[in-house]
């Protein structure tokens, strides 16, 4: 019996890894990029790798170079790492609905590995998201930013320039990839999804809030919106939605 | 021998905390699925909308001063998904798309 749950807890952290490799490639360039960047702003290569072990969240750590080559203080570059990453809290609240039952310690060890990125592909996983499976994904892409951080510094050059550019859309294409089957099968999602669109692009290209809190707002904004129609819907025609 | 500035070390570690806290804290204060049904609901919608806030408008400044750029690369993503393709081809089919795209405009 117990063979047999550590056979299933292995295959599911198997298919966290290979859910994770297209977050794995999508950092290659970014990792390298902030390798390369971390050099050029003073860091040691131990300085920026262990930025990537400790923090482990793309935007804000190159934001903090920025800050640092402005000569900012520490105090102000942590606080708005806090702001940038503040939108963590809202993806974890969701995965927690959606993750298997398990105890505290592993939940709170498997967190720390919650970016932009592992958690759509968790959260967009059909049925619940099991513990095996939030480690495969979050250790693929954690080694992937780590390594390629390393790298990018030691070897302080970027990728060919057509190369660095078109890997660009990685991350993006990986976005489209994971809404798309949803999408075809529900109108609801397509909403969602554009609702959100156009607020972050109203708020962060009408410069009315900082991206971290954009994000947060749009997708809350929209999430809350559409429960309401659903909820109108429901009273008003009788209709039932819910699977 | 690591040769570190202490002065950075503890701006790693305060931008550690401040980063783990927000995404370890929900799996602390909530046991899951004890929310009231409102809320649940609104949860179920954050992942669509979250994509939805992801993708744009970052796709759109992908490329400084072509627009089109990443849009091309993102109707290349939605062309291979929407005809069933797993997300590694679809990521592994939108860079080569781009880098064809780019070789040739």
């Amino acid at each position: 019996m117990s063979e047999f749950a550590i056979g299933k807890e292995s295959s599911e952290f198997k298919k966290g890894l290979q859910a994770g490799v297209s977050i794995g490639i999508g950092y290659f360039p970014i990792a390298l990029t902030f390798g390369l960047l971390a050099k050029t702003t003073g860091l040691s290569i131990y300085e920026a790798v262990l930025m990537s072990m400790i923090v482990f969240a793309g935007a804000s750590q190159y934001i903090s170079l920025s800050l640092l080559a402005y000569g900012t203080g520490i105090v102000e570059i942590v606080l708005t790492t806090f702001i940038v990453n503040i939108r963590h809290f809202l993806m974890s609240t969701t995965l927690n609905e959606k993750c298997e039952d398990d105890t505290l310690s592993n939940k709170m060890l498997y967190s720390f590995g919650i970016t932009d990125e592992t958690f759509s592909v968790a959260a967009t996983k059909e049925g619940t998201a099991s513990t095996g499976f939030m480690f495969g994904v979050n250790l693929l892409a954690y080694l992937s930013w780590v390594v390629f951080t390393g790298i990018g510094h030691l070897i302080g050059a970027s990728l060919p320039q057509t190369l660095q550019e078109s890997m660009g859309i990685a991350l993006y294409a990986m976005f489209v990839g994971l809404l798309v089957p949803s999408l075809k099968k529900s109108v609801k999602v397509l909403f969602l999804a554009a609702l959100a669109a156009i607020f972050n692009s109203v708020f962060t290209l009408g410069g009315i809030m900082a991206q971290g809190w954009s994000i947060v707002v749009s997708t809350i904004l929209s999430a809350v919106l559409m429960e309401l129609i659903e909820m109108m819907k429901a009273k008003h025609w009788g209709v039932n939605n819910e699977k | 021998m690591l040769i570190m500035k202490s002065e950075i070390v503890w701006m790693i570690i305060g931008m550690g905390l401040v980063t783990y806290i927000p995404r370890m804290l929900p799996f602390v204060l909530f046991k899951g699925k004890e929310l009231p049904p409102f809320i649940q609901g609104v949860l179920k919608n954050v992942p669509y909308a979250t994509l939805g806030a992801l993708i744009f408008p970052a796709i759109l400044l992908l490329q400084k001063g072509d627009i089109w750029y990443g849009i091309a690369g993102a109707a290349a993503a939605f062309a291979a998904a929407f005809l069933g393709a797993n997300v590694i081809i679809v990521v592994l089919g939108s860079i080569t798309f781009l880098a064809v795209y780019s070789y040739f405009l």
